[in-house]
């Protein structure tokens, strides 16, 4: 066990844990930020995606030790009042079935529309692609990005 | 209006008066952490009043709807309250939905599965808005001293037009809280209904687009362990010995354990398929703790029947399909007679393997069984089961055992079989605590009620005129028979044989959305299609020359066929139109296909282009007859969702077995469609024809296999056969 500051969601946060524990749970176990879903546990579907300095990245292969002072954001930090565009979007697209990839799903569109605000249909698909949704919502997906770029 | 007797859910009208009037009652403490905005709280009403089990008005007008039903993505915890809402007759945004819980006293058929919430609650919440409109317009008239049947309503609002008097429910609501149950009341036409059939949000939309917990998998308790199984590597081992102590002293850990879940003289449910009788357990602080202890768990398993493989499996299938069984399952005029006299003859063997569920969040249950009470809070499809089954296992009658349903990551009837909540009861019995049992993603694919593998031959006899003359359908699964016999074409052709084997083995099977139909309709419409081809026909046109057929001269008993020809081709002409099937659509390849199940009718056609082996399919039109939609918005997403799901999998998608040990146990092995690879758009459209609602979380699943091995066919040259369409490993990403 160690001790480890992070930085979540702008909030500074102290965990005592192994170091090889992932930030996935450390999120849902000791800071019950349990928005950050487990799907699959070796980052192939994309539900537990979080922002490291901005970027979409998988949070259940990344040890706590390798994350330093890095600025963490899950989907409750995403926004204050979850007005975020994409999450508005989602919304009024009504995108969700059982919703659980939703907030990966979420966290992988933001990142892309921070990097690039007017992503083409294949930029979409592309960048979309590595999270899951069984439900198969993948159109309501593209949608709601796209609508969120717009605005 | 429509005067009916309240004749059904009666149950559900005998009050607990425990709760009426007792004042704010908010949800399962576990929720108390989803906090409320400032808006809300001072929002809500000071006290509430229970008219019915469904549903309790507040003193400011605010209505609480119960939603019965568990919700596993098929909104049904937006659609079930919308009816009660209807016909209470209260404005949509006065409304505050709950989950219910598992209560039978109340509530009939708290169940998620055979696309069935809807048409079978379907009078029963209508009943339970109208009782309610009822007993406020009563209170209205006693204290305004006018006659009951001058007093109209209308989004929470009860008016009496000649005294020019006029009240908010939620000032009525006490004084009809105290009302007789009405005898009879009456219901709304369908030309009245303000909220049935229009677009309404998911009503945890907000709570899902911001991370609130919600899932089984989100409990966190004061004092809860969480704990992990390892079950039998393979199907047909059992637990031996294993080596607790090496583990037990592993950071975090609390106690590694043989368990016995279900003893030899269990009561088991059929919600109990799948279950391992007994299993190793860790149990410990934190989930990453657990998943390491279990890594380093020494287990020795034994062999408790022959372990099977695919290799196996496909033989014996094989084997079946060329033997006839004792007895067909239908039979109509002389199919053998019929094949001698046959201008053209079509025969084509389908395939396809066993599924697993896959439900993104993974089997997960919580549970604190102390000596004098069960509480069990997770996702479940089937409370009432997992509750009999309990009694028999804890030894503990029903009324200790209390059971809630979460929002569920994911059904597809996985979660019908409740075998984890039943072992999460029991390693919380054992270690006196509240536990919550999580499976892994491994844990969760490689110990599945699979989704049975499959063969079916089909052989067809034209006439020189092209005339369908002769129907031969046999088929197998693995631990089911799969044919429908009574399903079309039967009652449309003059010979008919429908047979079926099941071949029983010992990897666990059950129901995967749309069971059966989920590949027997893409199967008996690619086949269809061939048929078509070789009687030198329009593949729609040869479909409803067989319905005419079905309509005008049946054949057998029509009482007997399971279908309506009519509706059947209703949706099959609507989608001719909506997709311009005559002209089609120029550089794109296209399949038709129809089917009915879960008593609704689907027909679909699907343009595509190949990219190399790959259908990348640009449209999907779907006509869709499931009588009344309650909600456009959300059925919509139903029916596009069952479309991207019956594309990937028999696209991409394969569960194999190599001397009983599943050969795929996470995504990098079993692969699953992703964004790119799902239709580009898919338009529906529903045929109105104020029928009762029926089945819609199902029927757009089945038959796009079809449609898109036929379009497949078109483009490629060759036929379909053998799911899945792709055998290619899963592309890793990230």
């Amino acid at each position: 066990m160690a001790t480890f500051t992070l930085n979540i969601n702008g909030k500074t946060q102290e965990v005592d844990v192994d170091p090889s524990t992932p930030i996935l749970w450390v999120l849902r176990d000791n800071l019950k930020l349990v928005g950050t879903k487990y799907g699959c546990g070796i980052a192939q579907c994309g539900a537990c995606t979080i922002h490291l300095n901005g970027t979409a990245t998988r949070s259940c292969m990344l040890p706590i030790s390798s994350v330093g002072n890095q600025e963490i954001t899950t989907i409750e930090g995403l926004s204050e009042n979850g007005d975020h565009p994409v999450q508005k979007a989602w919304l009024e697209v009504d995108v969700p079935q059982c919703g659980y990839c939703q907030a990966g799903q979420i966290m992988t569109a933001s990142a892309l529309l921070e990097q690039n605000p007017n992503p083409t249909d294949e930029e979409i698909e592309m960048v979309m692609n590595g999270n899951i949704c069984r439900c198969g919502t993948y159109v309501r997906i593209r949608k709601a990005v796209k609508m969120a770029s717009k605005s | 209006m429509t005067l009916v007797k309240t004749k059904i859910g009666r149950r559900a009208f005998i009050r607990n008066t425990g709760l009426a009037g007792g004042g704010l009652v908010l949800g399962f403490n576990w929720l108390a952490s989803c906090k409320m905005t400032p808006e809300q709280v001072n929002s809500m009403p000071k006290e509430w009043f229970e008219l019915n089990g469904f549903l309790k008005i507040g003193d400011n007008g605010l209505v609480t709807i119960m939603s019965p039903n568990p919700e596993i993505g098929q909104n049904v915890k937006t659609a079930m309250p919308m009816i009660v809402a209807e016909e209470l007759d209260v404005a949509w945004k006065d409304v505050i939905v709950e989950q219910a819980p598992l209560n039978t006293d109340i509530f009939t058929r708290q169940l998620a599965g055979g696309s069935q919430s809807i048409r079978q609650g379907w009078e029963g919440l209508r009943m339970a808005g109208a009782t309610a409109r009822q007993m406020l317009k009563e209170a209205a008239a006693q204290a305004w001293e006018v006659p009951v049947g001058e007093i109209t309503t209308s989004e929470g609002v009860l008016t009496h037009n000649a005294s020019g008097k006029s009240a908010g429910y939620g000032e009525i609501a006490s004084a009809a809280a105290g009302i007789e149950v009405p005898e009879e009341v009456e219901l709304k036409e369908q030309k009245e209904f303000k909220i049935i059939g229009t677009d309404r949000m998911n009503v945890d939309g907000t709570k899902i687009v911001t991370g609130k917990p919600l899932y089984g998998l989100d409990i966190q308790r004061e004092g809860m362990l969480i704990a992990m199984i390892v079950h039998p590597p393979a199907f047909g081992m059992k637990l031996k010995d294993m080596d607790a102590e090496s583990v037990k002293s592993m950071p975090g850990i609390k106690d590694v354990f043989p368990i016995v879940v279900y003893p030899e003289d269990a009561e088991k449910q059929w919600s109990d398929g799948g279950a391992i009788a007994e299993l190793a357990v860790v149990v410990g602080n934190s989930t990453w703790e657990c998943m390491q202890a279990k890594k380093a768990l020494q287990v020795q398993w034994e062999e408790d029947s022959k372990p099977e493989s695919t290799a196996y499996h496909d033989e014996a299938l094989t084997e079946l399909l060329n033997t006839a069984p004792k007895e067909a399952a239908r039979k109509d005029g002389d199919v053998e007679a019929a094949f001698k006299t046959a201008a053209k003859i079509v025969e084509s063997t389908y395939s396809a393997p066993f599924l697993a569920h896959n439900t993104m969040e993974p089997m997960n249950f919580f549970a604190h069984v102390t000596s004098e009470k069960a509480e069990l809070l997770g996702p479940i499809q089937t409370p009432e089961f997992l509750e009999m089954t309990l009694v028999s296992v804890l030894g503990m009658p029903k009324e200790q055992i209390d059971i809630h349903m979460t929002r569920m990551g994911g059904g597809f009837g996985r979660r019908l079989y409740g075998t984890f909540a039943v072992e999460a009861a029991v390693i919380s019995q054992k270690m006196g605590a509240p536990i919550k049992l999580v499976y892994t993603r491994e844990d969760d694919m490689t110990q599945g009620t699979y989704r049975p593998s499959y063969k079916v031959r089909y052989k067809a006899g034209l006439d020189e005129n092209g005339n369908l003359i002769a129907w031969h359908v046999r088929g197998a699964g693995t631990n089911d028979d799969l044919i429908f016999e009574n399903r079309f074409p039967a009652g449309a052709v003059d010979n008919y044989l429908a047979e079926k084997h099941s071949l029983q083995t010992n990897v666990t099977t059950g129901a995967w959305r749309a069971p059966r139909s989920n590949f027997i309709a893409g199967a008996e419409q690619a086949f269809m299609d061939e048929v078509a081809e070789a009687a030198g026909k329009d593949p729609i046109e040869f479909r409803l020359e067989l319905f005419d057929r079905a309509i005008s001269n049946p054949v057998g008993n029509p009482e007997q066929n399971d279908y309506d020809p009519e509706r059947y081709a209703g949706v099959l002409k609507l989608v001719k139109e909506k997709s311009n099937w005559t002209n089609g659509t120029s550089g794109k390849s296209r399949g038709v296909s129809a089917y009915y199940c879960h008593n609704s009718y689907v027909a679909q056609v699907l343009d595509l282009t190949m990219n190399g082996d790959a259908p990348n399919v640009d449209k999907v039109w779907c006509a869709v007859d499931c009588g009344i939609v309650i909600n456009p918005l959300s059925a919509k997403n139903q029916i596009e969702g069952g479309i991207v799901d019956g594309i990937g999998h028999a696209t991409y998608s394969a569960m194999s077995f190599k001397d009983g040990v599943p050969e795929q146990s996470n995504f990098d092995s079993y692969r699953l469609i992703r964004n790119m690879e799902a239709p580009k758009e898919i338009e529906t459209f529903f045929v109105d024809n104020g029928i009762d609602p029926t089945g819609l979380g199902e029927p757009s699943l089945p038959p796009i296999s079809g449609a898109l091995a036929n379009a497949m066919y078109k483009a490629t040259g060759r036929r379909f056969y053998k799911q899945p369409f792709i055998s290619d490993k899963p592309p890793l990403v990230g």
